[in-house]
């Protein structure tokens, strides 16, 4: 096993020794966040096509026109969702990878510049992640009722594929918001002792019930966005006249 | 027996180049393996930390073709022998020589870290349930593989201020124990600077435990540090009560 003369080159220039394709990750989200964003945010402005007979698309529920308010409402209806997603921690992860490249994947280099993380102005303010997820429940309120009114028709009690998908979006909404790593602070994560009293110990059962789902809260979060991007293609779809609802019941 | 090429980092502080090396491989070898191969028949002073080749005491990690690795537990047939396997030092540590570097720094984060503190005369028992989540964190093994990859150490250079993933973890089978009596929230923030972690989870990719780093003990500390430091409602609820934070 002779060794080889020659010196190699060092490769320290390079922003990684990585072989492999590390740069899948980052340009799958950029572009599934994009393309889903830019489709949200057309929809969300066309302030119309929102609604067909029971069916509410999820962009513009609760189903709210303020008179003071100029532009379309879903872009007043969004924020508390927004507020939601932005200051996620999987979604912070998904951003700051896919967008900021800080880090664009595990060692590999990063543009300089200063980096202060999260603790400047303005993501110190993802310190307020438990704010949106109080909105976010109550806004589950409101879609819930929106899947309840999707199983109501002029007839009686049906099932439409809208009914379906609706559900989907709403059922997928609600696995994502009760699976926030927020939530799972809240409901016991931030005791030290779970078996010292018996609100603790009940607390203790429902914080593992949540540590399950929040194992999942990266595919909750990406099932969650295609579910409500869907149910809005499939009313907008309707509503324009486009597709005929399927009557399953 | 198929032959493969190593090129393996040799130099110190000063500097230094990649060096080639063939090393015929067998089934079951890893790259610590083929590194003791090499320092066997080719470079006698080829210097290499290791102990346990178990995974289990963290000594020998390294850069295999660019990932944060224990040597002692990558594969040779998990790699592309077809090209030459690069084998650096970990880079966020200062060099020693060849793949020993510099790690004293992560001995001196730890020593700011206030150790467990039991409760003064409380019953000395808890229950199963009560110590999961620390035992998760008790696997550490230090290998330092996670503060290695860690952007804020490794592109930022943020030493001063920051402690990185593995003294989170730390802090974490601390302040999650039933028993200990310290509130360390705000060293997380000042001093351990919790706050520049962007949770972009690298750190829980690489470890070799799968301590679940980013979700277990990073998120986790970080909702503890909004409760005492953050959250304005909790504020104005303390400030009514007349309770503290820490
Ligand atoms: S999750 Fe935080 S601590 Fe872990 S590697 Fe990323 S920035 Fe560093
Ligand atoms: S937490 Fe994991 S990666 Fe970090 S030092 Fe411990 S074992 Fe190594
Ligand atoms: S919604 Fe993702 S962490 Fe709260
Ligand atoms: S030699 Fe002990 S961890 Fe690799």
């Amino acid at each position: 096993m002779a060794r080889v003369a020659e010196a190699v080159a060092s490769s320290e220039s390079r922003a990684t020794d990585r072989r492999d394709a590390w740069w899948l990750a980052p340009v799958s989200v950029a572009v599934g966040l994009g393309v889903l964003g830019l489709y949200l945010f057309w929809a969300a402005a066309q302030n119309g096509n929102f609604r067909f007979e029971n069916y509410l698309s999820p962009v513009y529920s609760p189903e709210v026109h303020p008179s003071w308010w100029p532009i379309s409402p879903a872009f007043l209806i969004l924020l508390p969702p927004l507020f939601f997603r932005t200051t996620c921690y999987y979604y912070r992860k998904a951003y700051y990878r896919a967008f900021f490249w800080d880090p664009p994947a595990c060692a590999v280099g990063e543009p300089h510049r200063n980096y202060t993380g999260e603790v400047k102005f303005p993501f110190i303010l993802q310190n307020m992640h438990r704010f949106s997820f109080y909105l976010a429940a109550f806004w589950l309120i409101f879609l819930w009722y929106d899947v309840f009114e999707a199983f109501r028709f002029a007839s009686g009690f049906g099932v439409g594929l809208g009914s379906l998908v609706i559900l989907a979006s709403t059922g997928t909404l609600t696995l994502y918001t009760l699976s926030c790593h927020s939530w799972r602070h809240m409901v016991g994560g931030k005791l030290d002792c779970f078996s010292c009293t018996a609100s603790a110990r009940s607390r203790h059962g429902v914080w593992q019930r949540v540590t399950h789902l929040n194992e999942h809260h990266q595919l909750f979060a990406w099932i969650s966005l295609f579910a409500v991007t869907a149910a809005d293609v499939y009313v907008r779809l309707l509503a324009m006249g486009v597709i005929h609802d399927v009557r399953l019941l | 027996m198929t032959e493969a090429v190593f090129h393996v980092f040799r130099g110190d502080a000063k500097g230094g180049s990649l060096q080639p090396y063939k090393v015929q491989v067998e089934e079951g070898m890893v790259v610590l393996d083929a590194i003791h191969r090499i320092q066997a028949q080719d470079a006698p002073d080829l210097a290499v930390r290791w102990n346990c080749k178990a995974a289990k005491c963290g000594s020998c990690s390294a850069e295999v073709n660019g990932k944060p690795s224990l040597m002692c537990k990558t594969r040779l047939d998990a790699l592309p022998l077809d090209q030459p396997v690069v084998v650096k030092p970990i880079r966020s540590f200062p060099v020693i020589r060849d793949l020993v570097t510099d790690v004293q720094w992560n001995y001196e984060v730890n020593k700011k870290i206030p150790p467990f503190t039991p409760k003064k005369d409380a019953p000395w028992r808890w229950m199963q349930e009560d110590i999961d989540r620390v035992q998760e964190f008790r696997k550490c093994i230090e290998c330092f593989l996670c503060q290695n990859v860690c952007h804020v150490i490794r592109e930022h250079g943020v030493k001063s201020g920051f402690a990185g993933p593995r003294f989170f973890v730390r802090v974490a089978s601390v302040e999650m124990h039933p028993m200990d009596d310290l509130n360390r929230t705000a060293l997380l923030k000042d001093e351990m600077g919790i706050g520049y972690c962007n949770i972009t989870k690298c750190c829980t990719e690489v470890c070799p435990e799968d301590i679940h780093i980013t979700d277990n003990a990073i998120i986790p500390l970080k909702e503890r540090v909004v409760d005492d430091h953050y959250d304005p409602v909790r504020k104005i609820f303390r400030l009514l009560s007349g309770k503290k934070s820490s």
